[in-house]
């Protein structure tokens, strides 16, 4: 695949460094550094659900088997789908801020916010689907077609199942945000080629909110009823 | 726009081209990971494929997407860091849960007799093995 080397004239470069960075470049590394190592913390802080959802399920196999049943997996594949649509717009968008080309930057950024926005909705309406059919974990958990044993211990799996992806919708809306932010700067034509990083630090939250995502989709929606 | 005598930074931009290849990749994945689960493999070859897909895709939007392929060593370090700090999270906790049914013929740990042959057998086993035994509890 050809890469474009984009030179970034040190000149120009230099009014967007901040006076304890030594150039753009290094400015350009810490920022990026500084970026990962809350993407990290971000990792754990999932990476902690995703521990309690493998343990509760290899604890109660035959009730997440029967509970899976109520997934709706062509919704979650159309959300994936949605998401991953998403994260190529902010992908270009990140690129056209690169190429000083504020009106693609512009258009970039409002499809990611509607790939984003749209995901959100479809999510709203699963989780009034869910509400409708008594399947919020508590004392009006009831839910028909569910064999008795497995009302306890079905309960865990749709209590992980709010707060997984209840916490990555609240990244999503932190994300939704975040673009709505990008959108105001791009638009007041704050960044160019040399002062882009915003935009790159952002896409890298973005596509990491997609990545747990990606993790989600099948834990949750497609292998639920398979025994290990 | 600039001349190559002056100092300068390489800022690496992605060609459409990748990200819409990469783009395609994880749609193919999608669909192939949504058809598979639908597959009987035996329950674990259902999972393992599932998670490899997952594992796949999340590379490819971290190397092209988040653009870990451009960026310093030391920020790669702090990626792999990340895995293994996760790594650590569920190794330990499986280590845990994993083994709690495992059983000494049928007795727990602290009961064990110091005489007989010092291997512990998975609880699975253990059961079939007294099925077949029949030995009077006592």
């Amino acid at each position: 695949m050809p890469e474009i080397v984009h030179d970034v004239h040190e000149a120009e470069a230099e009014k967007y460094v901040k006076h304890h960075f030594v150039n753009s470049a290094q400015q350009m590394d810490a920022d990026t550094l500084g970026m990962w190592t809350f993407l990290i913390t971000e990792v754990l802080f999932f990476g902690g659900m995703f521990a309690a959802y493998a343990v509760y399920r290899d604890l109660y196999p035959e009730a997440f088997a029967a509970t899976s049943e109520f997934m709706n997996v062509k919704i979650g594949a159309a959300n994936t789908a949605v998401l991953i649509c998403s994260s190529l717009t902010m992908a270009l968008a990140v690129r056209s801020a690169q190429l000083s080309k504020r009106k693609a930057l512009i258009g970039f950024l409002i499809g990611t916010l509607i790939f984003g926005s749209i995901f959100l909705i479809v999510k709203a309406f699963e989780y009034h689907a869910k509400y409708v059919e008594h399947l919020i974990p508590g004392p009006n958990f009831h839910p028909d077609n569910l064999a008795p044993q497995f009302m306890h211990h079905s309960q865990i799996l749709f209590f992980l199942y709010f707060c997984m992806t209840g916490m990555h919708a609240v990244h999503m809306i932190v994300g939704v945000g975040l673009l709505t932010f990008l959108i105001i700067q791009a638009y007041r034509n704050i960044f160019n080629a040399n002062n882009f990083v915003t935009v790159e630090m952002i896409g890298l939250y973005w596509h990491f909110v997609d990545v747990v995502w990606i993790f989600l989709f099948p834990l949750l929606y497609l292998i639920g009823h398979w025994h290990w | 726009m600039s001349s190559p005598e002056t100092s300068h930074s390489h800022v690496h931009i992605p060609a459409v081209g990748t990200l819409v290849a990469v783009f395609v990749a994880l749609i193919c994945f999608t669909f192939i990971t949504a058809w598979v689960a639908t597959i009987d493999m035996g329950g674990e070859w259902n999972i393992l494929i599932a998670l490899a897909i997952a594992c796949t895709k999340a590379s490819l939007v971290a190397w092209i997407f988040m653009g870990v392929r451009y960026t310093s060593q030391l920020t790669k370090l702090f990626c792999v860091a990340g895995i293994v700090f996760l790594s650590i999270l569920l190794f330990f906790t499986f280590s845990d849960y994993g083994s709690r049914g495992w059983t000494y013929h049928g007795k727990a740990w602290s009961d064990n007799p110091s005489k007989g042959e010092s291997k512990f057998v998975s609880k699975e086993k253990n059961e079939e093995e007294q099925k077949q035994t029949e030995k009077p509890q006592f």
